[in-house]
């Protein structure tokens, strides 16, 4: 097993330390510190569930916005600054360091997802009811954000491979947004007569990534269990999707001449 | 028999211009020639020659349209050449927010030393290279000729037994020229081959055991620098001091390749004409300063190619447009 994408992948989450990255918890925990305030004092028994809806969809959005902006800009500022030429004189295959960058961004999102999951544990206990074993659905969500975000960062990985950053956020973005709509898309295929449009649609349904399954947010909001199964289903879907879009880009970018 | 250094075999590559158009241009045109173990081989050519893009096919970073190239016997395609060879390249720029230290602990990883083995590493190339005190410094804060020591010592942190650099003295003033050429003679010494561009010909001339001098992406010549400039003493050069009060002939204070500056001349005769501007000086008390023959140099040799290169590209150009 080849050591290279840890190397690779330490070094990029040290880059996105020190590019104050994470200086978005700072927004977080502001945020989180006046909706608890602000509950607090306004909205009576349901102090939990409004905290665990805004708590989890900031944690959501952040995390798109991080995996997006930072995703696209992996390898196109690696080329565009041409510190690729030095790092690929060295002993490494293209794969490798394509896997290293996609590593370290995850690892970015995974210290950042769970820092704001403390945030948002520290605003739940503040508007005051003890922890509960029900509170567990709370970190299925954050887990099902997390392969959501694994997802997003695979395909800003691969698409920018071979197109700009600005195309390869309108991509990445577009795929997204479609996969929250992609089991509406099966369905439009199911009511139409069209041989066409049900193929069409069947193919775009298998193609996209879903991520309807992935969204637990209203279900943690309101104490609900989620199946063991759907964790399972979840894990491997994300697993295989990722693993196949990034041989995708890695067979993209390893017959790509750098500039 | 052991394999050369570098080998070049018809190595080729085409790039395409034009968005629905696309049209070949040719950047590198069959370039065949090797380059010796220990060597240390001078690349020359005019900016757009083709010098990078030769680096850049040996680095795997772009792909060849036809032939190929070989690093001590193995095929650049092969991912264990890397590990045989250094690669300075042109302009370098490494990731600004590590400090000197850091990038070349980053570097070291990818041979899978121990971290003892890469602490002691770093710390000699660092010295090496006069940055120990630089260090700590962050990338960001270093100045161009910092920039390019940091860069030589990534090359060279594995020992490699090729070493590429790619305008290595670029942008440097006298003492990073200096060190910089001081590092190219250190890794002679030690039996390395290195193998590096420029259009600084003193250097080159300075430095390197043979040169391959590349116009338009095509080979023009490959030898010692002596070998490729004809050694042939084509005038003799006479610098001396007129006494005061005194005439020079006007055959001297006249001639066509005379210069004055203050009350020191500088004349230019045929070889065969040494003699008789001699016996004319000292019928007339100038003091000789100096007497030297003058052969051409590898920048003259240089320039006479490019126009030749260029001539050829204006004549195609013109035909072309019939």
């Amino acid at each position: 097993m080849s050591v290279i994408p840890g190397v690779v992948a330490v070094n990029t989450f040290r880059e996105a330390v020190r590019d104050r990255v994470l200086y978005n918890l700072i927004f977080f925990a502001l945020m989180m510190t006046g909706a608890a305030i602000l509950v607090g004092g306004i909205s009576i028994g349901i102090e939990r569930m409004v905290i665990i809806n805004l708590g989890l969809s900031a944690i959501s959005i952040f995390g798109l916005v991080m995996a997006i902006f930072i995703g696209v800009g992996l390898v196109h500022k690696e080329m565009e600054k041409r510190t690729l030429y030095s790092l690929l004189s060295k002993p490494i295959r293209r794969w490798e360091f394509l896997a290293g960058k996609f590593a370290g961004l995850l690892l970015t999102l995974v210290v950042n997802t769970s820092l704001m999951t403390l945030g948002l544990a520290a605003a739940l206990y503040y508007v005051g009811r003890p922890f509960v074993l029900s509170d567990a659905t709370i970190l299925v969500a954050v887990y099902f954000i997390l392969l959501q975000l694994a997802l997003v960062t695979a395909l800003a990985l691969f698409f920018s491979c071979f197109s700009s950053p600005l195309l390869s956020t309108l991509f990445t973005l577009g795929m997204y947004i479609a996969g929250i709509f992609s089991t509406d898309i099966h369905d439009v295929g199911m009511f139409t007569s069209s041989l066409a449009i049900q193929w069409g649609a069947r193919l775009l349904y298998y193609l996209l990534p879903n991520f309807h399954n992935f969204n637990a947010i209203a279900a943690a909001a309101h104490g609900e269990s989620i199946p063991f199964a759907l964790i399972w289903q979840n894990t491997a879907y994300a697993a295989v999707y990722v693993a196949l879009v990034l041989i995708a880009a890695s067979a993209i970018f390893s017959g790509r001449n750098l500039k | 028999m052991p394999s050369p250094a570098i080998e070049f075999l018809g190595l080729t590559k085409d790039y395409a211009s034009g968005f629905w158009r696309k049209r070949l241009r040719r950047s590198l045109d069959n370039l065949t020639f090797q380059v010796e173990e220990g060597e240390v081989f001078g690349f020359l050519g005019p900016n757009g020659a083709g010098k990078t893009t030769t680096l850049k096919l040996l680095m795997g970073l772009i792909f060849p349209t036809a032939g190929t190239a070989r690093v001590r016997g193995r095929s650049i395609d092969d991912i264990a050449m890397h590990r045989e060879i250094g690669f300075l390249p042109e302009q370098p720029y490494f990731y600004d927010y590590l400090t000197g230290r850091e990038l070349l602990d980053y570097y070291a990883r990818f041979f899978g030393y121990s971290p003892a083995e890469r602490r002691d590493r770093v710390a000699r190339f660092l010295e090496r290279v006069g940055l120990s005190d630089a260090a700590t410094v962050q990338l960001r804060k270093f100045s161009k000729g910092m920039l390019q020591r940091v860069g030589i010592a990534q090359a060279i942190l594995h020992d490699p037994q090729v070493v590429f650099l790619d305008e290595p003295m670029s942008g440097l003033d006298p003492v990073g020229r200096r060190e910089v050429r001081d590092i190219i003679l250190d890794l002679k010494r030690q039996g390395r081959t290195v193998f590096f561009s420029t259009h600084i010909l003193s250097d080159a001339e300075m430095l390197c055991d043979r040169v391959a001098v590349l116009v338009g992406g095509k080979l023009q010549g490959v030898g010692a620098p002596g070998e490729i400039v004809s050694m042939e003493v084509y005038a003799m050069e006479i610098l001396f001091e007129a006494r005061e009060g005194r005439s020079l002939p006007s055959s001297l204070s006249q001639h066509e390749h005379s210069t004055q500056t203050g009350g020191r001349y500088r004349i230019e005769v045929p070889e065969a004409d040494l003699y008789a501007a001699l016996d004319h000086l000292r019928a007339s008390d100038a003091r000789i300063l100096s007497v030297t023959p003058l052969r051409p140099t590898l920048e003259d040799y240089f320039f006479r190619l490019v126009g030749r290169g260029k001539a050829v590209a204006r004549d195609a150009a013109e035909v072309a447009s019939r």
